[in-house]
Order: C-alpha cells, then structure tokens, then sequence
C-alpha cells in the first residue's frame, strides 16, 4: 500500500501518468484517432484468409441471385419454358424422357444440363431457386434476429418475473418438434389464408413458410441475448449511465446494444444457412413451394426421383449448397475469431 | 462503564463545514434470500447495510472505511440511488430522496455523482472517450459554453489527460487513465457530491497515490464534496476530513480524522490503525500497537448478537452479547466523535505491553518465531 505521504511528496508530477507521457509523445506527429474494437475486428478478420474467401463466396452467390433476372437475359433463357417441346431443340429428351446428351444434356446451350421429363434448363431453374431460397431465408433471418434480440433483452435487461415468463415461453417453443411442425403446419397455417379448394397463390405459400420458420428460429438467439445482457447489466457503465439519469430506453440503447452486435452477427451467420437447408427441405418433402416455382429444395426433390437414370440433375445444385452452407459457416466463425482473438485458433 | 456519557447521537458535520449536504439516516439494505423446492420463498436476507447515520457537509470529504463485505459498496450505491433502500431516509440538501424515482430524482441526478472501482468495467468498451464524458451532458440537456466537446477536452485537461485523445477508446488507456476518465466524466455535470467506491484498489500501488492526488486537487479546486470509500485507513488519510469506520453493515466508530487517526476508541478501529503501514523511521516503527484479527467479517445473514463485532474483539463481555451498543460520544472524546461500543479502549495508537493476536494460527506461528533467537519481523 503506498503511503499517502510519499504520494504528496511526488509533486507536480503526478498528474500525469508515465505511460500517458510516452504515448503523448509518440502519437504526435500522428493523427490522435482511436481504432474502435469495431475496427480492429475487421483488421483482425482481413487478415484471416478463409474468412475473407468464405465472404467472397458468400457475396457472390448473394450477387448471382439478385441479378438472376439479367443473368438469364443474357443467357437468353428462363426456367419455365420446357425447351424439349421448343421446335429450336429437337432432340433434347430421349423417348424415356431422359436427356439425350451426355452429363444430364450439358452443352454450350445447356450450360449445367437439361431437367429429364419436362426438359427445362437446369442453369436458370438453380439461378431461380436460389434467389427464392436466399430472399426467404434473409427475411425468415431477419424476423427470427430481431424477435430473438427483443425477447432476450427484455428478459435480460428487466430480469425478474418478466424474465422468468419470458424463459418459460422460449422453453416451450424449444421443447417443440420443429421438423414434425414444419410439416404439419404448413397446410394448417396456408389454409388459414386460402381455402383448401382454392389454388394457393405463391406469394401465400411463401408468408406461410415464412411464419412458420419465424416462429421455431428465434429461441435460440434468445437466450443467447439474456445471458449476453445479463452480464452487461451488472457492469458499471451500466451503473454510470443510471447514476447520469440515463432512461432504460437510452441504456439499452447505447450502452448495452452495441456490445452484443457482434455475438449477434455471428449468431445470424449460423441461423441463415440454417434456414436455407429447412427451405429446402420443406420443398423437398413438398409442403414447400409447389411447380412451377423454382426453388432449390425442390430441385432435390426432383433430382431424388430420377437419380438412378441422372444423376448429375442433382449435381450443380448439390454442389452450390454445400459450397453456399460451408462458405455462410466458415464466415461465422472466421467472424467470431475476428470478434474474440481468443476463441479458436 | 459508568463514565460513558450517553448522549444522543447527533453527528454533525463538525468544525469542517456548516452546511449539510447529506443526510443518512438508519438508512438499511437487506438483500432478500429466495429457496425451497418447489415454490421459491424468501428464507432469509444479506443484512448488507444496517441502519447507519451519516452526514456529508458541504466541500466536505468524508471517508467510509471497513473490511471487504461490510457493505460500503452497497451503502455507497444507495445514497446514488442505484439500489432501492429496505428502510431509513436519504436528504439531499434538505430534500428526501430516499424512494424518489428517476424523474422526481432529475433535478439532483446531475449533483450526485459516483466513481467506480473498477476501471475496466466502468467504460463501456464500444464508446469512445468524447461519447463517455459526453452522454452525462447529453441525458441531462447541458449544453456548456463552447459546446459539450470543448467541455470534454478541459474535462480531459483537468484530470491529467490528453485533450486530442478524445476520439480514442477505453482498450488504449492503462488503468490509472481509466480511472480518470471516470473521474472526468463524474465531473462533466459539475456535482456537488461524488461518491467513490474504491476507486483506487484495482490499480497498480505506484498509481493509486497519483489518482489519490488528483482526487484531492478536484476537492480543493471545485470544493466538490466526496463520500471516499476505502478498505483500509491509509488511502483516505490525508484526504478525508472525517472518516466513518464500518463494520457488518453498521457504523461503529465515526469522527474528524484526528480524532480516528490518533485517538480512536472502538476496538476495530485500532485494528485497522494497526494494519497501516507507517512511513517511519526505523526505530520508531516499535511504538505502534500490533492487532491481528481472526478470521473474516462473519457472515451479513446472521450477524452475531449484540455487537457485532464481538466474535472477534479482544475485550468482548457477556454484555456484549445481549445488548447492542449504541453510536455515542463517550466521555472524553471530542464533540461529533462517536463509538459504539461497550468497552472502548484508550484513545491511543501506542504499543501496548503485549500484541493482540487473534488468529490462532498466526499466535502459534509467532510463539514459535518467539523462541528462536534473532527473529526479525
Ligand atoms: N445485489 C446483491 N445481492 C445480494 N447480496 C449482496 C448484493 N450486493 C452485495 N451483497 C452482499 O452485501 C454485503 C456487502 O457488500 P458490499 O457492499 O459490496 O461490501 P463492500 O463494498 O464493503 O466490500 C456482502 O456480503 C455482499 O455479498
Ligand atoms: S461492544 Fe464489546 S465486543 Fe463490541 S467492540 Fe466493544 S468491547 Fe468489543
Ligand atoms: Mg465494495
């Protein structure tokens, strides 16, 4: 313990501290602005190559399925015309409605190949389908983050019997079988919008999955949340703001949401991958989007059914998914690392 | 003892300062116990803070000293009013804040303010230091002279710091810089009173004296009032005019810092005297009495009866068992100098005949080091 007299006896000096003289010094000719945690996390993650490429790719096929429309312009096809049928591609299909080509009919015209029976182009029809998936699972992403932060924040940050209700409830929607819901809901929830004797209009088709997904996909950043605010709730910049007069609304707001964007971010980074595999399996077990939609769960679908016969159909959207899923989750942790140098590696 | 006077406790701000800032009277947190299966109860309660009488004056420094876990984090928390009081009154220059909420508290939220003691957790790492010192400003609608970032910057000047590291983050300062930019932001809303907890234990001994230092300029220079909260008597000797020493959620000693420096009373506060390391020469460093206490403060859920400092005081009695001592001026001390206590000692630090040492361990580790010649302590 240092003796309060010698304190005195350090004079002037004292009110700086000696780092504080040094660093004065050497930042001078600088310019004195700070690097946030923010910034050195993508310093961090710039330098970590299969972050960066895994961010490419997941880029690119963001890009490829939001131009698709001028993709296939260019490529002067779309994937609804059965080209078997046009008179401008005779012999597309073989009589057992197999493609006559080799590699599933791939040819300069047919980039990854002919769909077997109805003959569309297998290059466009994945083009399409992975635009649907990608568009639907941001928006189901998007609802199940904002759901899961706001659920977990108010139990969190509030705690008490809110919280304790609040968990209850996430628990509950946890317990539930959500692959078994999936498929025992969708026809419940589309015809809640449609009766069943009516044709069911894609857009309704979409809300329902949409609902559906969103309705089992936010419990976990839930808690993920609580227990994230939990902790900053007791730090003492929290107890700063209060004693300033701070509202709940501005903590909340200032102090504590900025801390957890990034356990957020990555969180997000796992669920939307996720999320596209559950697309693509709810069309593929066909309570998804139905013909002539294309969709990339479908495209199994199909793929499934004619293997034996073709099976490089399932070849190109296969191999585009898994590329797509492992690239979304190499992301969430190349992310993670970047967030937190101490995890991993 | 039949020449204690018993006189009602009535502590003012004594010879240091007329006006009273703060009043704390009784004021008492129990923090409740929940258990049982499968309905949760209360079973119990953290008697952290007990009824205890404080006053702060105007300028004044005061400071709160006692052991780990006596309660003065949570006696400090309750006069900012981050912690919602079980009992006991709270005046803040003659107004009652004791249950006030954040609106009714507004107008005297930007008086009040509190230094941390942990100057990592204490700045939110996402802000910058500009945005930490600002948002004080910012909640209460201050609007300074030459703008809020002129207001920082002189804020930055005044405690030490670099005005052009405005933009920087709390990650990039060293702990002693941290614990400034807390004070700095303490000091964006010109409080008449600053509570701080500890706020130089986390750091490093060779730092603490500065911040000590520059916590005394802001006292002198702004004639801010300060509640200094310490676990031990040195770090707030030279700075407090009056020191409260605590023990198990109660004040049992409290006065002007002569008279708890050179002629304390209650026994725990000899202890704690004893504990301070003096600069002294070699031959004087003899004449100090040597206190060593057993164990640790006993637990705030069942507090032993009476004094509660009795299972580890040397001179405890059957009385002190039973009957609590009050918070009084005995016979001999001076006015505004109070003890609870039965049996008080002489008010004096010298050496007595013999050292107390409570611990058992330790009394068998020191006779044994008795008997071996030479032995220097
Ligand atoms: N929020 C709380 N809930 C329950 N018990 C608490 C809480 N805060 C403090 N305590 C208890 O109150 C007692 C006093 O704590 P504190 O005021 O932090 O002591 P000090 O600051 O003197 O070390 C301790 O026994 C501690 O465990
Ligand atoms: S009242 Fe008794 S037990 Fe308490 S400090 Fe005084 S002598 Fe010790
Ligand atoms: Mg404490």
């Amino acid at each position: 313990m240092t003796s309060p007299t010698k304190a005195e006896g350090s004079g002037p000096s004292v009110a700086l501290d000696p780092e504080l003289a040094s660093t004065t010094e050497v930042d001078k000719p600088k310019k004195l602005e700070g690097r946030s945690p923010g910034q050195l996390m993508w310093q961090r993650f710039k330098r970590d190559r299969t972050g960066v490429v895994s961010a490419c790719v997941v880029i690119f096929f963001f890009l490829i399925a939001a131009l698709a429309p001028v993709i296939s312009k260019l490529y002067g096809k779309d994937p609804y015309t059965l080209y078997a049928q046009e008179p401008d591609f005779p012999f597309l299909l073989d009589d057992f409605a197999m493609p006559t080509g080799s590699f599933g009919g791939m040819s300069g015209d047919f980039w990854f190949g002919v769909e077997p029976k109805l003959g569309r182009d297998v290059f466009t029809m994945l083009l399409y389908g992975m635009r649907t998936s990608l568009y639907m699972a941001v928006i189901v992403t998007t609802f199940s983050v904002v759901t899961g932060v706001i659920i977990g924040m108010v139990g969190g940050y509030f705690g008490g019997k809110v919280d304790y209700w609040l968990g209850r409830v996430t628990d509950f929607f946890l317990a539930f079988p959500s692959q078994l819901f999936f498929i025992a809901f969708m026809p419940v929830v589309t015809a809640l919008f449609v009766s069943p004797t009516d044709e069911t209009p894609t857009y309704i088709r979409a809300v329902a999955i949409i609902l559906v997904l969103w309705f089992l996909g936010w419990m976990g950043l839930a808690r993920l949340v609580r227990s994230s605010v939990l902790s900053l709730r007791e730090r003492e910049f929290v107890e700063a703001a209060k004693v300033s007069g701070a509202s709940p609304w501005r903590i909340v707001r200032k102090e504590i949401l900025p801390n957890i964007v990034t356990p957020i971010l990555v969180q997000s980074t796992y669920i939307l991958p996720s999320t596209i595999l559950t697309i693509a399996f709810l069309s593929f077990v066909g309570v998804g989007f139905v013909e002539p939609t294309p969709d990339w769960g479908r495209m199994f679908a199909i793929g499934a059914e004619v293997y034996e016969q073709d099976p490089m159909f399932m070849f190109f959207p296969g191999v585009a998914l898994v590329i797509f899923v492992l690239s979304f989750n190499l992301l969430g942790d190349s992310v993670r690392d970047a967030f937190d140098p101490k995890t991993g590696r | 003892m039949s020449d204690n006077l018993t006189l009602p406790a009535q502590q003012g701000a004594t010879g240091t300062s007329a006006e009273t800032l703060l009043e704390v009277e009784g004021l008492t947190k129990h923090f409740p116990i929940y258990g049982g299966f499968p309905i949760k109860r209360k079973v119990g309660a953290v008697q952290a803070v007990d009824g205890i009488d404080l006053t702060v004056g105007v300028g004044e420094s005061v400071g709160l000293v006692g052991e780990s876990g006596c309660g003065k984090s949570t006696t400090g928390r309750l006069i900012t009013r981050l912690l919602e009081p079980t009992a006991g009154k709270i005046t803040y220059q003659g107004q009652d804040i004791t249950h006030a909420s954040r609106r009714q508290l507004a107008p005297v939220r930007s008086e009040i303010q509190m230094i941390f003691q942990d100057p990592y957790s204490s700045l939110n790492p996402r802000q910058t230091v500009g945005t930490i010192i600002k948002s004080p400003m910012e909640v209460n609608g201050i609007n300074p002279e030459g703008g809020r970032e002129k207001k920082v910057r002189e804020l930055l000047e005044l405690v030490g710091l670099n005005p052009e590291h405005y933009n920087r983050f709390p990650h990039e300062f060293s702990g002693g810089q941290r614990q400034r930019i807390g004070v700095a932001r303490a000091l964006a809303l010109n409080p008449k009173l600053i509570v701080a907890d500890e706020p130089v234990s986390a750091l490093d001994v060779s730092i603490q004296a500065q911040v000590v230092n520059l916590l005394q300029k802001v006292q002198d220079e702004l004639g801010i009032a300060f509640l200094f909260i310490a676990h031990d008597l040195a770090i707030v000797r030279h700075f407090s005019q009056r020191v409260a020493v605590m023990y198990l959620g109660k004040v049992v000693e409290v006065g002007d810092r002569d008279s708890i420096y050179n002629r304390p009373r209650h026994p725990y506060t000899h202890a704690l005297l004893s504990a301070v390391p003096e600069v002294a020469v070699d031959d004087e460093a003899d004449d100090k009495e040597r206190i060593r206490l057993a164990g640790d403060v006993p637990s705030p859920i069942h507090p032993p009866s009476g004094c509660r400092f009795r299972t580890r005081c040397w001179k405890a009695q059957d009385k002190c068992a039973s009957e609590e001592p009050p918070l009084i001026q005995i016979s001999g001390n001076r006015e505004g100098h109070l003890t609870a206590c039965h049996f008080p000692e002489e008010p004096t630090t010298e050496a007595r005949e013999e050292d107390v040492v409570m611990d058992p361990a330790l009394k068998a580790l020191e006779d044994s080091a008795a008997d071996e010649p030479a032995t220097k302590d």
